[in-house]
């Protein structure tokens, strides 16, 4: 290891490339977080103009813009996007540039590897947008691909998107290595792993259920592309497979990757509240074990994604049992976080406002959750925008809201400037208020009986639906305003010192801002 | 780094790499293993409804005439699949322990000769471990001249063990055309008709 990493320095340091192939060729675990981090944007914004062209569509019953076939190309890409091509990597991202920081090592364990692992994201998501332009278009069997829609009647485009996926889980499982290796071999003389940032722990963790199940999801697209070109039958009933088979091995690796995009935003969540409220975080110990709990519970409750599937009434019962075990955990962390601010001398810098906002939204999404593990009630709402409501206050409210009070949390670290505050706060208010607009109202048209994923409903659902994509367009707009604080931060702005938190605390505050290209070369002292 | 004091010892980056790249080909292998895991399961249990696929034998239990259970037959073809296929009753009441017989009946309204499979599930599923079937058009590929018809014969009984609660089971059939991946010996019976 040590050997690694010091030709890498060597490298660096003597004929550093400049331009492109700076970007192209680095190893430097900086670099690298920003290119996860602008990719995870650029990818935001492309899967949300998807979501756009959904909004319009269904801002009036009818069809008005577009044709259901792309309508459900849009509704799958779009989720595609923002899971494999927003969310984890805007995660990967935070891990490259902050883990080795916070545990004091000079870099990733694994530089070359990170380097590859970052480089092949671009091409896995070429492939799957330039599927849209395919004759017969690209996939359009919605992000969770369910044979016999992703096999018997599946275009022509469903072989690029079995290889970006594949493309999409290499680059992954390369991410968790590194991220593992990193955190068994570089910490810092005396950082002990009870001594680690929660960022940290929850990342380690995240890092074994990617270890755990993209593998899988690996060999669901696997399965899906021999039924569909070389005449397997794993999910046709014909050629004696089972198409429910296809469920239960999708959310196999579903489930826990829901967890995969939540665990990290607990790690940021558990270091933002203590610095804004000068208090340390309450029961540190009990947030790693939930953190593992959650982890480990998280591979007993796929079938809660599948009650109506004609389970019997054991297994309905087994699932719905574990799914609202899984909340026990989930509620440690809550009432950790409050127990927190509880008496904390808090202040609302834009970090902590989005915090706040994410413990909330967060906890409203994890109500509607349970309410979706009653079996006898998920009968009703399952496949209705009752669902959409839910995983969409976890998922925006929750895991986007963390990753960008993490951004505002770090920004002066990484630019070395302060943000404009007064930008960042019409950014988060506009966020916050068209967030609710957008999904709130959703709830209802769900329980009131609304299909997902269809591009036109009945008339007595216009009105939700207005409000909704009203919401949905104000959204969209807001995140133009965190382009542009991101830009100006990185232009221009005021010196920001080594510590610009006051209650912050964690190592990487004791290095300058920005922070140097190499940091902790020789390894800093925790005791 | 490696001059640097370490608190404890570590295992090197190999040995970590290996044994995570070896979880990873584990859980990759562990996605195809969880096919013939759920059909084991599955014929255990009964839980997808599936029938057995093969003959049971004969019923030497005691015919329970305390009770009557509703036995209820559904057809449906599958996609593309043109042949006329329903069941000779809709339902048809029985103790259990009692031997009946079912007939198919089916017609092929193309011009060409063509192979058919049945595909059998009860619904509830937990009901498909007391269907005993001692003969089934359903364990076999039917061939079926073009324009011909045929009557195709189901013999089954329920086990006297079957659940109390369970007063009526649907056993539902999917027919599928399977011309192209018919077996030789199917395609031979059919041959000399032409
Ligand atoms: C208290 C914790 C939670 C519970 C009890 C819960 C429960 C459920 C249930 C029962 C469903 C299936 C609903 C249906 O299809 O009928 C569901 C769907 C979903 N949940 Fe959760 N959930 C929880 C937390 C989360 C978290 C933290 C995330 C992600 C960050 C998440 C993401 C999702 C997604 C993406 C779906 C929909 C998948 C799809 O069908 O496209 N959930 N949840
Ligand atoms: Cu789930």
């Amino acid at each position: 290891m040590s050997t690694v990493v010091g030709e890498m320095d060597h490298h660096d340091h003597h004929h550093a490339p400049t331009g492109i192939s700076r970007w192209l060729f680095t190893t430097n675990h900086k670099d690298i977080g920003s290119l996860y981090l602008w990719f995870s944007f650029i990818m935001f914004l492309v899967g949300g103009s998807m979501a756009m062209v959904i909004r319009a569509e269904l801002f009036q019953p009818g069809l008005q813009l577009v044709d259901p076939h792309f309508f459900n190309q849009m509704t799958t890409v779009h989720g595609l996007i923002m899971v494999f091509g927003a969310v984890m990597p805007a995660f990967t991202g935070l891990a490259n540039w902050m883990i080795p920081m916070m545990i004091g090592a000079p870099d990733m364990a694994l530089p070359r590897m990170n380097n590859w692992s970052f480089w092949i994201l671009p091409f896995a998501f070429a492939i799957l947008l330039a599927s849209l332009f395919m004759e017969g278009g690209g996939p359009a069997f919605g992000w969770t691909f369910y044979a016999p829609l992703s096999t018997t009647y599946s275009g022509d485009s469903t072989a690029l998107f079995v290889f970006s996926v594949h493309i999409m889980g290499i680059s992954s499982i390369m991410g968790a290595i590194n991220v593992i290796v990193t955190i068994m071999n570089m910490r810092a003389p005396g950082m002990t792993y009870m001594k680690m940032p929660l960022f940290v722990w929850t990342w380690f963790i995240t890092a074994f259920l990617l270890i755990a199940v993209m593998p899988v999801l690996a060999g669901a697209v696997t399965m899906v592309l021999t039924d569909k070109y070389f005449g397997t039958s794993f999910f046709d009933a014909a050629g004696g497979g089972d198409p429910v088979m296809f469920q239960h091995i999708f959310w196999f690796f579903g489930h826990p990757e829901v967890y995969i995009m939540i665990l990290p935003s607990f790690g940021i969540i558990s270091a933002i509240i203590p610095a804004f409220s000068r208090k340390k975080l309450f029961g540190y110990a009990s947030m790693v074990y939930a953190t593992a709990a959650i982890a480990g519970l998280s591979f007993l409750v796929w079938a809660h994604h599948m009650f109506t599937t004609g389970m019997p009434v054991a297994a309905e019962l087994f699932f719905m049992y574990c799914t609202m075990l899984i909340s026990v955990p989930t509620g440690v962390k809550v009432f950790n976080w409050v127990a927190t601010m509880w008496r904390g001398s808090m202040t609302f810098e834009v970090p902590m406002l989005f915090a706040l906002a994410f413990v909330i939204l967060f906890t409203i999404g994890g109500f509607s959750g349970l309410m979706l593990a009653i079996t006898p009630i998920d009968f009703q709402y399952h496949d209705t925008y009752f669902v959409v409501a839910h995983f969409h206050y976890v998922l925006v409210s929750g895991a986007i809201f963390s990753i960008m009070a993490a951004a505002y949390y770090w920004l002066p670290k990484w630019t070395g400037h302060m943000y404009d505050t007064t930008l960042a706060r019409w950014h988060f208010w506009t966020s916050l208020i068209s967030v609710n607009v957008l999904f709130f109202p959703m709830h209802f048209a769900g329980l009131a009986g609304m299909p997902r994923r269809i591009p036109d409903y009945a008339v007595q659902f216009a009105d939700i639906n207005q409000i909704v994509s009203i919401g949905g367009f104000a959204f969209g707009l807001s995140q133009l305003i965190f382009l542009w604080v991101v830009i100006k931060c990185v232009r221009t702005g005021e010196k920001a010192p080594a510590k610009p938190w006051e209650g912050a605390e964690g190592l990487e505050w004791t290095v300058p801002s920005p922070a140097p290209y190499h940091t902790f070369e020789t390894p800093p002292k925790v005791d | 780094m490696s001059e640097a004091p370490q608190t404890e010892p570590r295992p090197d980056n190999g040995r970590i790499i290996r044994r995570l790249l070896l979880t990873v080909a584990g859980m990759f292998a562990f996605g195809f293993a969880l096919v013939p895991l759920y059909e084991a399961f599955c014929d255990l249990t009964g839980f997808n409804g599936r029938t057995r696929n093969e003959a049971a034998a004969v019923s030497t239990h005691q015919v329970d005439t305390s009770r009557t259970v509703n036995v209820q037959f559904i057809t449906r073809n599958a996609q593309g699949m043109p042949w006329d296929f329903k069941a000779e009753m809709n339902s048809v009441r029985v103790h259990p322990g009692e031997t009946r017989v079912v007939n198919f009946l089916a017609s092929n309204p193309t011009g060409s000769n063509m192979v058919a499979q049945a595909i059998p599930s009860v619904a509830p599923g937990e009901a498909a471990l007391y269907l005993n079937k001692t003969e089934c058009f359903c364990f076999n590929q039917q061939p079926l001249q073009a324009g011909a018809d045929t009557a195709m014969p189901m013999q089954f009984y329920l086990d006297p063990d079957i659940p109390e609660h369970i007063h009526t089971l649907t056993l539902s059939y999917t027919l599928y055309d399977m011309t192209a991946n018919a077996t030789p010996d199917v395609l031979a019976q059919m041959a000399p008709a032409n």
